[in-house]
C-alpha cells in the first residue's frame, strides 16, 4: 500500500510524472529497480536515452551495452541495471566533462531488460532500455581469469587507445585486466573493480564511474570524449589493488 | 491486447499440434548417381524446424549406405536411418561428420554401433563442447531433443582416396569453420560434400572460425573437378557460385571487422554495419553479423590498444 501513495504524492507534486507509466520492455522487476537503484525518484522513460545492445547474447559472459544520450542538458548520474540478474546494478557514470555517451559488456544470468536511467540536474530520470534474451549461466560461471589463475600477472594492467572520431569527438578506449569475479561462483568470493575516474593531463576530473560485479572480466570501455587525447586513469577494487595509469594515443 | 494475446496462444497451440509427433519432413534429392542429400532450411534452430537447418547427405555403395552427417537429435538421426534404410534398402555401414557443430553430429546416437569417422581435432571438440552443445539445443528446439545424448566419433578419419562398393571416396581435411573441417570428394560421381566450409544464400557462421585459414581452405576446395557442390547449408549445386559467395562474404566480413577495430568502434556499433546489396540473397546475414561480431571482434579490438604507461 505504502509505494502506491508515494507514487500518488510524488505525481502530484510533480506534474511531469506518469505515475502509472508502464515500461515500454514490461520489466517484472522495474517498481524493484526504480525503488532499489533510483530511489523511488520521479522518472519518465525517454526515448533521448538510446541503448544497444544485440537481441540476443551469443556470450552471455560478454553482452555488449552502449548507450548515448541525446538532447537532455547536464545530465549528473547514469545508472545501468539489468532487472533479471541476481546481481541487477551494473555501473553508475558521472560524466562530468564529456558526453554522456557509453559502451561496456556485462554478464547476464538470463534474458533480462536492461534499463539505462540518465538524471538530470532538474532530478528527474529519463529511463531508455532494451531487452536481451541469453542462455543464462554468465554470472554463476567463475571468470576465465580465477578459473584458470593466471590473472595475478596482469591484474589491473591497462591498455587504451584514442581515436579522432569523424564528428570531431574523441573516442577513448580502455581495458582494464580484472577477473570482475560475482561472487555467485562458489568457492570465488567477490572481487571487482569499485571505482575508475578519467582525468585530463592536468587532472580535471571528466568522468567518475562506479562499477558492479556484472560488468564483463577485463571490462573494455568506451568513452566519447572531447578533443582530448591524453588521460589519466585511478580506480580501485574492492580489495584495495589501485589502478593507476596515463593513457593516450 | 487480448486479441494480439489470443492470436498468438492460438499459434502456439496450432504449432504444438504439428509438431506432436515431431517428424522430420524428410525428402531424399538425388544430386547424382547414387547420392542423395536431405536438405534442411537456411534458417536458424526453432521448435519449428527441429534443427532441421543442415544438408546431410548419403552414398548408397555396392556394400552399404554410407551418410555424411547425422543432423540435429537423436530423432533426426533415426528417422534420416530409417528413411535410407527402407528406400535404399540396404544397410548404412559407415558414417563421416564433417565437423563438430551441433546440427552435424547430434543424430550419432542412432548409428552408435557403426564406425563414425571424423577428424581428431572434430572427436576433441565434441568431447570439449558436446555437452554444452546439447544443452543450448534443448533450450533452443525443445522436445525434438527428447532424449538425445552426445556420442563422439569412434574411428580417426585418415586423409586419402579409398574405394568403398564401387565408389572412389576421398577425405580431404581442412580447417577454418573449425579447427577439423572434414569434406568427401566422390571421385566416381564428382559429388563434393563441402560441409561447412560452403554455405549457399546462408550467412556463415563463426563461432570457431579462423577467416585465414577458412579462405585457404575455400582456395582448395577450388581446385577440385566437382561436377556437384553440396554445401553444408543452402541449395546444391553444379558450380562453384557458393564458394565465390562464401568467400566475398568472408572477405567482407573480415574487412568490416578490421576496419571497425581500427577506428575505435564499440561492438554495437559494429553489429550495425549495413548488409551490402551482394549479399541481400543471403539469409541471416544480419543476426549472422551480430554472432561473428562477438565471435570475431574481441582479438581485433585488443591488437589496436597500446600498454599504458603504469606504475609497478
Ligand atoms: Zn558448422
Amino acid at each position: 500500500m505504502r509505494p502506491f501513495l508515494v507514487f500518488v504524492l510524488s505525481s502530484l507534486l510533480s506534474p511531469w510524472v506518469w505515475a502509472d507509466e508502464p515500461d515500454p520492455l514490461n520489466s517484472p522487476q522495474w517498481e524493484f529497480v526504480h525503488q532499489r537503484f533510483l530511489k523511488g525518484e520521479p522518472y519518465q522513460f525517454d526515448g533521448k536515452v538510446k541503448v544497444e545492445a544485440p537481441p540476443d547474447a551469443e556470450d552471455s559472459l560478454n553482452v555488449p551495452v552502449s548507450f548515448q544520450v541525446e538532447g537532455l542538458d547536464s545530465v549528473q548520474e547514469i545508472v545501468v541495471v539489468a532487472d533479471l540478474n541476481p546481481l541487477p546494478q551494473v555501473l553508475r557514470f558521472r560524466p562530468k566533462v564529456m558526453r554522456p555517451n557509453l559502451g561496456f559488456r556485462m554478464k547476464l544470468q538470463q534474458g533480462s531488460p536492461i534499463h539505462v536511467a540518465a538524471k538530470t540536474a532538474d532530478g528527474l530520470w529519463h529511463v531508455g532500455g532494451v531487452w536481451v534474451n541469453a542462455a543464462g549461466g554468465g554470472c554463476t560461471l567463475p571468470s576465465v581469469g580465477t578459473s584458470s589463475g593466471d590473472w595475478t600477472k596482469t591484474l589491473g594492467k591497462v591498455s587504451a587507445n584514442v581515436w579522432q572520431r569523424p564528428d570531431g569527438s574523441n573516442r577513448l578506449r580502455v581495458r582494464l585486466m580484472h577477473p570482475m569475479d560475482t561472487g555467485l561462483a562458489s568457492g570465488i568470493p567477490t572481487f571487482h573493480i569499485e571505482n575508475l575516474k578519467v582525468l585530463s593531463q592536468d587532472d580535471q576530473v571528466l568522468a567518475e564511474l562506479d562499477l558492479f560485479e556484472p560488468l564483463s572480466e577485463n571490462p573494455m570501455l568506451s568513452f566519447d570524449v572531447a578533443k582530448q587525447t591524453e588521460f589519466k586513469l585511478e580506480g580501485r577494487d574492492n580489495n584495495g589493488n589501485r589502478i593507476q595509469a596515463e593513457v593516450g594515443r | 491486447m487480448r486479441h494480439w494475446l489470443w492470436a498468438v496462444a492460438s499459434l502456439v497451440i496450432s504449432v504444438e499440434l504439428a509438431a506432436a509427433g515431431f517428424d522430420y519432413p524428410l525428402q531424399p534429392q538425388q544430386i547424382a548417381t547414387d547420392t542423395f542429400v536431405l536438405e534442411g532450411k537456411t534458417e536458424d534452430f526453432s521448435k519449428d524446424n527441429g534443427g532441421f537447418i543442415v544438408n546431410s547427405g548419403y552414398i548408397v555403395t555396392q556394400d552399404g549406405v554410407v551418410v555424411i552427417d547425422t543432423g540435429a537429435s537423436r530423432r533426426f538421426g533415426e528417422q534420416q536411418r530409417a528413411l535410407i534404410e527402407k528406400t535404399t534398402g540396404k544397410k548404412v555401414i559407415r558414417v563421416y561428420i564433417t565437423h563438430h557443430h551441433p546440427d552435424h553430429f547430434l543424430g550419432n546416437q542412432a548409428f552408435s554401433e557403426l564406425p563414425i569417422y571424423a577428424l581428431p581435432a572434430t572427436t576433441q571438440g565434441v568431447q570439449r563442447e558436446g555437452e554444452m552443445f546439447s544443452s543450448n539445443m534443448y533450450r533452443l528446439i525443445g522436445d525434438w531433443m527428447r532424449d538425445t545424448s552426445v556420442v563422439a566419433p569412434n574411428q580417426v578419419a585418415q586423409v586419402g582416396k579409398e574405394t568403398l562398393g564401387g565408389h572412389e571416396l576421398e577425405v580431404l581435411a581442412f580447417k577454418g569453420h573449425t579447427q577439423g573441417d572434414l569434406a568427401i570428394f566422390d571421385h566416381t560421381t564428382g559429388v563434393l560434400f563441402a560441409g561447412d566450409l560452403v554455405f549457399n544464400n546462408r550467412a556463415a557462421t563463426t563461432p570457431h572460425a579462423e577467416i585465414i585459414d577458412w579462405l585457404a581452405s575455400l582456395e582448395q576446395l577450388l581446385k577440385l573437378p566437382f561436377k556437384v557442390l553440396v554445401p553444408g547449408h543452402g541449395k546444391i549445386t553444379q558450380d562453384a557460385e557458393p564458394i565465390a559467395q562464401t568467400r566475398a562474404y568472408l572477405v567482407w566480413l573480415q574487412t568490416i571487422l578490421q576496419q571497425a577495430a581500427a577506428n575505435g568502434l564499440d561492438m554495437n556499433e559494429v553489429m550495425a554495419t549495413p548488409i551490402p546489396a551482394d549479399f541481400k540473397a543471403v539469409a541471416l546475414a544480419q543476426s549472422e553479423l551480430r554472432r561473428s561480431v562477438a565471435h570475431l571482434y574481441p582479438a581485433l579490438e585488443t591488437e589496436q590498444l597500446k600498454p599504458a604507461k603504469q606504475a609497478e
